[in-house]
């Protein structure tokens, strides 16, 4: 595998029993990059996120993760909790976060650390995991929320602390699946430059629909058409290739929809 | 502001604490011998009921099989009461099934320290190997419930099955002493009162050490959001089957405390109605709080008893009712709703002060003001 490559799916198939969800789906992430995946409904993207964090295993194919050290994982063969041992994050459509514990012990689960009962039993709170926890609730706009109860909190500020939980759990590669379903534009302006942000120190995946979005905020996109790869390059050839527009636009049909947003 | 409350809290605590124990420390020169008895045996069922609460109340696993667990605690201590009681000569109930010599597990129950340390040690791993194969493959919800009430029938069926073993129907009674004192004297039964207060007050304690770390918070994450969990890295079924252990050794512990105090242990004890009414004590009280477990455990059985004395025939109607009542009405327990009311009473008085506050500022400064 490419020294410089984080993540390869090698023809990846998920058949759910005679339902073909992703066939034989190939793709590559570069270390630190920012990469959308985008195509129409039932296109297969969220699987693929699914498989990528052991959420879905595929009946064929592999996803082979590099780790720090350079050692491959085939991430098809390990349980999720392992997976996210090695540093793959993933942030889910709905927001789910631990609504009995207030928003900084949410945070705390959250961080890097041993999940082992035995150090979770001794576990003490020092004033280093407290500035890190605080700074990462002041980014997502939380600091003020910090002993609330989670399940108190409205569904954005849900969204933006499972973000910041995302944040201070450090992955090396993070996978979103439409991460500003629901939010404002101010919001979604927010939420481009905090994946900018985090695409300097870790990989990103990000399954969207709002075209607008993408446009603004996508160096290279990734297109998927019934579980199949369609299209890769960057936002202006994707808006160009007459592939893509046909299965955005229904043969011809409502023309621009790719070209014009939403 | 955060500090002041805490300080509060801690301080109301403390209050609580100390009356607990005073109450506690009171009781034996309050009651008869007979209802000191009774606490004793309501006290052992406490300890069941703190580790009903941990795995169903923090954990959210329902449990129906704990009275296996206290059942096989108790079983074990029992046995080593019985070979004391005979000298280590065949039991009782052996020669009338007709066994003729005593069985070497059953020698090995001849002592104590083997006998206590099993009492704990098979529950647990009866426990960790259950857990084991349920949770890693994710069974939970009614099926773990299920799986656990078939449990309880397949223990009870083998013990009244195995009668040479284990005394069948009647269980294992007969026994009149433990290291040499008598069962039967006051002075003994207060120190049995005693060492369950204080095996209750130490469970309370480490068990609220527990809850409230970061270990606790991963347990109520396991609650909450099982699968959102392992994607943080955390495996849920080594927590689940811990907690599930630890809910065993407490059960077991109290079976041992209750064999002590009742001098009996007989299938029934662990059957399924047992095992449910112990989820009862915890539901009522409050679940997901310890002290919940605790009061729910004593005043329950007190209730019991109490009613049942009166009223032979209608207890268990009472019983069905009161859980009907207060899942419908206190779905947090006695004790979550005394929280809550207490929470909205101080907000009240609250309110009442910033009224009187204000009604002082409408009138005008007070005589006492020009003295401030």
């Amino acid at each position: 595998m490419n020294q410089l490559l984080v993540l390869q799916a090698e023809q990846v198939t998920v058949d759910f029993d005679g339902f073909v969800a992703v066939n034989q789906m190939s793709l590559s992430l570069e270390e630190g990059e920012l990469r959308f995946l985008i195509g129409p409904n039932g296109a297969g993207k969220t699987t693929m996120l699914d498989m990528m964090c052991g959420k879905t295993k595929p009946t064929g194919g592999k996803i082979i993760y590099r780790d720090l050290v350079g050692v491959e994982h085939d991430v098809t063969r390990m349980k999720e909790h392992a997976i996210a041992e090695l540093g793959i994050g993933r942030k889910f459509q709905a927001p789910s976060i631990f609504g009995s514990l207030t928003v900084y012990e949410n945070m705390e689960l959250a961080m890097r650390q041993s999940h082992s009962i035995w150090t979770q039993l001794r576990a003490k709170r020092t004033i280093e995991e407290q500035t890190k926890i605080m700074s990462k609730l002041d980014l997502v706009g939380l600091a003020g929320q910090a002993n609330v109860r989670a399940g108190g909190l409205s569904h954005g500020q849900k969204q933006w602390l499972e973000i910041g939980m995302i944040l201070i759990e450090e992955p090396r590669l993070l996978l979103f699946d439409e991460p500003v379903a629901g939010m404002t534009d101010a919001e979604t302006e927010k939420t481009g430059h905090l994946l900018k942000e985090i695409a300097k120190t870790a990989s990103v995946v990000v399954v969207e629909h709002d075209m607008d979005f993408v446009r603004a905020f996508a160096n290279k996109v990734t297109v998927m058409h019934e579980g199949k790869f369609l299209f890769e390059g960057t936002m202006d050839e994707v808006s160009k290739d007459a592939r893509v527009r046909e299965v955005y636009l229904g043969k011809g049909k409502e023309r621009d929809a790719v070209g014009s947003g939403k | 502001m955060e500090v002041i409350l805490d300080k509060k809290r801690s301080k109301q605590r403390m209050i609580f604490y100390g009356f607990a124990l005073l109450f506690l420390v009171v009781m034996p020169f309050v009651l008869s011998e007979f209802r000191l008895d009774l606490l004793t045996k309501f006290l052992a069922y406490a300890l069941v009921a703190i580790g009903v609460d941990l795995i169903w109340g923090y954990t959210g696993i329902l449990s129906l099989g704990q009275g296996v667990f206290f059942g096989l605690g108790a079983y074990c201590f029992a046995m080593y009461l019985k070979l004391e009681s005979t000298g280590g000569k065949l039991p009782d109930f052996m020669e009338w099934s007709g066994v003729t010599s005593l069985p070497w597990w059953w020698k090995m129950f001849g002592y104590a320290p083997i006998a206590i340390i099993l009492a704990i040690l098979i529950p647990v791993l009866l426990a960790w190997f259950l857990g084991a194969v349920t949770f890693r493959n994710r069974i939970k919800g009614a099926y773990f419930s299920i799986l656990t009430q078939a449990l309880v029938i397949i223990v009870y069926t083998l013990f009244i099955g195995q009668q040479g073993y284990t005394g069948g129907t009647n269980g294992i009674t007969n026994f009149f002493t433990v290291f040499g004192f008598s069962l039967m004297d006051p002075d003994v039964k207060l120190v049995i009162y005693f060492i369950t207060v204080a095996f209750v007050v130490l469970a309370y304690v480490l068990c609220r050490r527990l809850v409230n770390s970061r270990f606790g918070n991963v347990l109520q994450a396991v609650r909450d959001g099982e699968n959102r969990l392992r994607f943080f890295g955390y495996n849920p079924a080594t927590y689940q089957t811990f907690v599930f252990c630890v809910s065993a050794a407490l059960s077991a512990i109290g079976g041992m405390l209750f064999v002590l105090n009742v001098g009996i242990i007989s299938p029934s004890m662990m059957y399924i109605v047992p095992s449910i009414e112990m989820v009862l004590w915890v539901a009522i009280g409050g679940r997901g709080t310890l002290i919940g477990a605790i009061v729910g455990a004593v005043l329950i059985n007190s209730a019991k008893s109490l009613f049942s004395e009166a009223y032979p025939d209608q207890w268990s109607y009472f019983l069905g009712l009161l859980f009907v009542v207060v899942v419908v009405f206190l779905p947090q327990g006695l004790y979550g709703w005394l929280k809550q009311r207490s929470a909205s009473w101080k907000w009240m008085n609250r309110s009442v002060k910033k009224e009187v506050a204000l009604d002082e500022s409408v009138i005008g400064a007070p005589s006492g003001a020009s003295d401030r």
